[in-house]
């Protein structure tokens, strides 16, 4: 296997922070966490070069990253890219994301990176790319680069990939058909019964615990305060614009209605597949109350209505595509001025 | 949203729900079919429930912590 290794300027020895503005220079051969990796690698393996680039450099010029490595990978003919493990450094992390990402789309090359769960990283990315878990710090590098060695293998060599949690790489939100030997009743008796015994045993669908949001703080004057809708019932201008999907979207729509008094019941159609829609198609108001907020804007009870509302489809998404969208909203929202939401959920 | 600041008062049927995922401030709606709506009542009847439990929504948006219905 020909490998290319991506490296902070900490990681590549180059200096810290004072060094974080270096642009990406590539290195023959293993630097660093790389002679390790290539050890793990195995014989018959070898780290062909090294790209190396400082923090900020790579956090304000992605695309020139990503292309530098791009570069290095067509020189030495490389058959996976390995980045990081970037711990819970978020700029390598971040970085080291689209970097894979990028070798992936652009080259068909597979790749592999590692961080914490904490690193905003893996929010970004985790749904192209696999993320290993690297564990908070450099304590976890022997056994971080030696998972990324074998995934890489696995992946080179185009072999199925396991579970998450039996490969060491971070969930990625995808539902997987599988075929099992017993049925749903069966498997579940049997975990019953070891919780009744007291023996261990794992719920196939893992609960992420919710995290504590703290309360933002309440609108001090409803009538200088900007509003908008969101739902998560899937109103959709007719036709469906964005191509929401049913189920498990990923994707979330603005639809400006600012030309209009109320939602014409014909310019309007609902993607969802989990619940009748005909009430909400028969009158949008149902879902998104436009009609009655207009009002509350004419009455002065509200300072304004933004004039376009958010729309998705909550229905089997796994949570954290649903937080990455609902940070997507939230940037868009403040960026228009927005002070407080209305979210209507079916 | 509320993470990035943006008070969010959220109206749903199923709010068992809503709380388990962390919602700080929730509202009851009408039914899941029609959160703010009922195809039952006679169209300003259900227009006057619309009015009301958005006018609670803004109330509870005015409302520091946490509001569970």
């Amino acid at each position: 296997m020909r490998v290319v290794h991506y490296l902070n300027q900490f990681f590549g020895g180059l200096g810290g922070e004072e060094n974080a503005d270096l642009p990406p220079q590539t290195q023959i051969g293993a630097v660093g966490p790389g002679r390790l990796l290539e050890q793990l690698l195995g014989s018959g393996s070898q780290v062909v070069s090294t790209v190396i680039c400082g923090d900020n450099y790579a956090a304000e010029n992605l695309s020139a990253v990503a292309s530098a490595v791009g570069d290095a990978v067509r020189d030495a003919q490389a058959d996976l890219v390995i980045a990081g493990p970037c711990f819970q450094a978020g700029r390598y992390g971040t970085a080291a994301g689209e970097v894979c990402a990028a070798v992936q789309a652009q080259l068909g090359v597979p790749a592999v990176t590692a961080m914490a769960l904490e690193n905003p990283g893996v929010d970004l990315y985790r749904e192209q790319v696999y993320i290993v878990d690297s564990g908070p710090d450099v304590s976890g590098m022997q056994e971080t680069l030696a998972t990324m060695a074998r995934l890489g293998a696995k992946l080179v060599n185009k072999e199925p990939v396991g579970r998450p949690f039996d490969e060491g790489y971070l969930p990625q939100g995808l539902l997987r058909s599988e075929f099992v030997v017993q049925t749903a009743a069966n498997r579940l008796a049997q975990m019953l019964l070891a919780k009744i015994k007291g023996e261990p045993f794992a719920s196939e669908i893992p609960t992420q615990p919710a995290e504590p949001v703290p309360v933002p703080p309440a609108l001090t004057d409803l009538s200088r305060a900007t509003v908008a809708i969101v739902t998560d019932g899937g109103l959709v201008p007719t036709g469906n614009p964005d191509q929401i999907p049913r189920s498990f979207a990923r994707v979330w729509g603005a639809y400006d209605f600012a030309q209009q008094e109320t939602l014409p019941p014909e310019e309007y159609e609902v993607a969802h597949g989990g619940y009748d829609n005909r009430y909400v198609e028969e009158d949008p108001h149902r879902l998104v109350p436009v009609d009655v907020l207009r009002e509350l804007v004419r009455e002065g009870k509200v300072g304004k209505l933004h004039e376009e509302f958010l729309s998705t489809t909550g229905n089997g998404n796994p949570l954290e595509n649903s937080r990455r969208m609902g940070r997507e909203m939230a940037a868009k929202l403040k960026e228009a001025g927005v002070d407080a939401v209305i979210l209507t959920s079916t | 949203m509320e993470k990035a600041g943006i008070p969010v008062a959220q109206i749903t049927a199923m709010t068992p729900v809503a709380k388990a995922v962390g919602s700080n401030r929730i509202i009851q709606a009408r039914g899941i079919v029609y959160p703010v709506g009922d195809a039952d009542l006679p169209a300003n009847e259900e227009k006057a429930l619309r009015r009301q439990i958005v006018q609670k929504a803004l109330d509870v948006l005015a409302t520091e912590g946490r509001t569970t219905p």
